[in-house]
């Protein structure tokens, strides 16, 4: 608990951020980038694979970690302010909703472009994960229209978190229920019992990529984040001035 | 505790429910223009009557369990009722939860008895056994009555909350009708598809309720 309120205070928050955020842009930027790199030039093509369109992997599956990995972290972020109310959790709740439909869009995105080639089709009903991630910009897109259509900055935080938790529990049952059908997706090769059974030519470019995404996405929370503390800082003392007034 | 509070709000959801003009017969027309109006869109070959039917019936029962969950809290948010509700010893899960049981039986209930009529016109092969598709169509609305009245108590105060409901409710119905859609075509590994239906259908009985109850909290204020 000491800690949790240690990171709840808005001061400490924008003191952090301040330079936190900038020093993840700089390496969030500098990992995707050699990650890129290395993908798009350096790396030999898989032909079982689908040959070089293979290389969209260095965004795609970033993109499917962040998708999931943020909805993660939206709903501890709700059930953490709906039990404690510290208003920094809602506005990283509320940080997360738009970047992280942003990821899982991309996520969608480049698994199409990937399918088109490979499997022959942009779009399978019957594919278990592109279902679940559909479903997670789904709940992604419900969680913001709801906030939005709320009167109140208290409401909305409520009504989110109300959702957001809801959602996460629904989750490994919306996951469970897609796997029933068969998915034309390869098991995972890089978190296996036995280590990862990627090659390692493949696997670097592709684990800095994903810290790189996920710096950019954390950077990127931050941001939006101290816009928000700023906002609801400048409401406050407009309200201040007119009761003055 | 006294169960009073609860017994008179789901008197009076049945009540609502029977005397909004034509009673239980209007979700069943909607129920059965929506399916109706797949032939004529998608054509009227028997055989592909017969593999989408179940299916369609499956969406229809969810749009209909949308349409009717609008406005079931909205009422009581703008009457008071509510805030009576929210002052008596009886827990608001249970009244909400006995609301949202009474409007399945209205509208929920009576789809799924009407069903093995729709799945005849749909081209169901003779020997189907239309009554425990009923029975399975019956569970699975139950589950998607829990799901929308979360959604219809998260946007009670919210004008035109309909399209936000179904947005909101729409994800928490997929293992439902995947289940259900399984446990109607016997597809592959659809054995344990009604068991596993029953389960989600009781997973939304047990938590959907106290979202209601914290969501009409919220409205309440």
């Amino acid at each position: 608990m000491g800690m949790l309120s240690a990171f709840a205070n808005p001061h400490r928050f924008l003191a952090l951020s301040n330079w936190l955020a900038p020093l993840f842009y700089a390496l969030g930027a500098v990992l995707i980038g050699w990650g890129l790199w290395q993908g798009l030039y350096i790396v030999p093509k898989d032909e079982y694979q689908g040959g070089d369109i293979m290389r969209v992997m260095f965004i795609h599956v970033p993109a499917a970690w962040l998708a999931m990995a943020s909805y993660s972290a939206m709903a501890v972020a709700s059930f953490t302010w709906f039990i404690w109310r510290h208003e920094l959790a809602d506005i990283a709740a509320k940080a997360i909703a738009p970047l992280g439909a942003t990821w899982t869009a991309l996520c969608l995105a480049t698994g199409s472009v990937w399918g088109k080639p490979t499997w022959g089709t942009w779009w399978q009903w019957d594919d278990a994960r592109m279902m679940s991630v559909l479903f997670l910009l789904f709940l992604f897109l419900g969680y913001m229209a709801l906030r939005a259509a709320m009167d109140s900055r208290q409401k909305a935080a409520r009504a989110g978190a109300i959702l957001a938790m809801v959602g996460g529990l629904n989750v490994p049952l919306i996951k469970f229920s897609v796997d029933m059908f068969t998915s034309l997706h390869q098991d995972s090769s890089v978190i296996t019992s036995e280590g990862p059974k990627m090659a390692a030519v493949y696997l670097w470019p592709l684990l800095m990529s994903g810290l790189g995404h996920s710096l950019l996405f954390g950077a990127l929370v931050m941001t939006l984040m101290r816009a928000e503390i700023w906002t609801r800082r400048a409401a406050r003392q407009r309200a201040r001035l007119l009761a003055g007034a | 505790m006294s169960p009073a509070p609860i017994l008179s709000a789901f008197r009076q959801a049945l009540g609502e429910a029977w005397a909004g003009g034509a009673g239980a017969l209007l979700p069943l027309g909607f129920f059965a223009g929506a399916a109706v109006l797949v032939p004529l869109g998608i054509g009227t070959e028997p055989g592909m009557l017969r593999a989408v039917g179940p299916g369609i019936l499956w969406v229809s029962l969810a749009l209909s369990s949308l349409v009717t969950l609008e406005r079931i809290f909205q009422a009581d948010v703008e009457d008071g009722a509510l805030d009576l509700w929210l002052q008596t010893s009886a827990p608001v899960s249970a009244i909400a939860a006995a609301k949202t049981f009474a409007h399945w039986l209205t509208a929920g209930l009576p789809l799924a008895l009407m069903s093995p009529v729709l799945a005849l016109m749909f081209q169901a092969e003779a020997g189907t056994d239309l009554l425990s598709g009923a029975l399975i169509y019956g569970l699975g609305g139950l589950a998607f009555f829990f799901w929308g009245g979360v959604g219809a108590a998260l946007s009670a105060t919210v004008r035109r909350g309909g399209l936000l409901i179904a947005l909101i409710a729409l994800p928490l119905y997929v293992p439902t009708a995947i289940f259900g859609s399984m446990a109607m075509s016997g597809a592959a590994g659809g054995d344990s598809a009604p068991l596993l239906l029953v389960a989600s259908t009781l997973f939304s009985l047990a938590l959907a309720p106290f979202a209601m109850a914290a969501a009409l909290r919220l409205a309440a204020d």
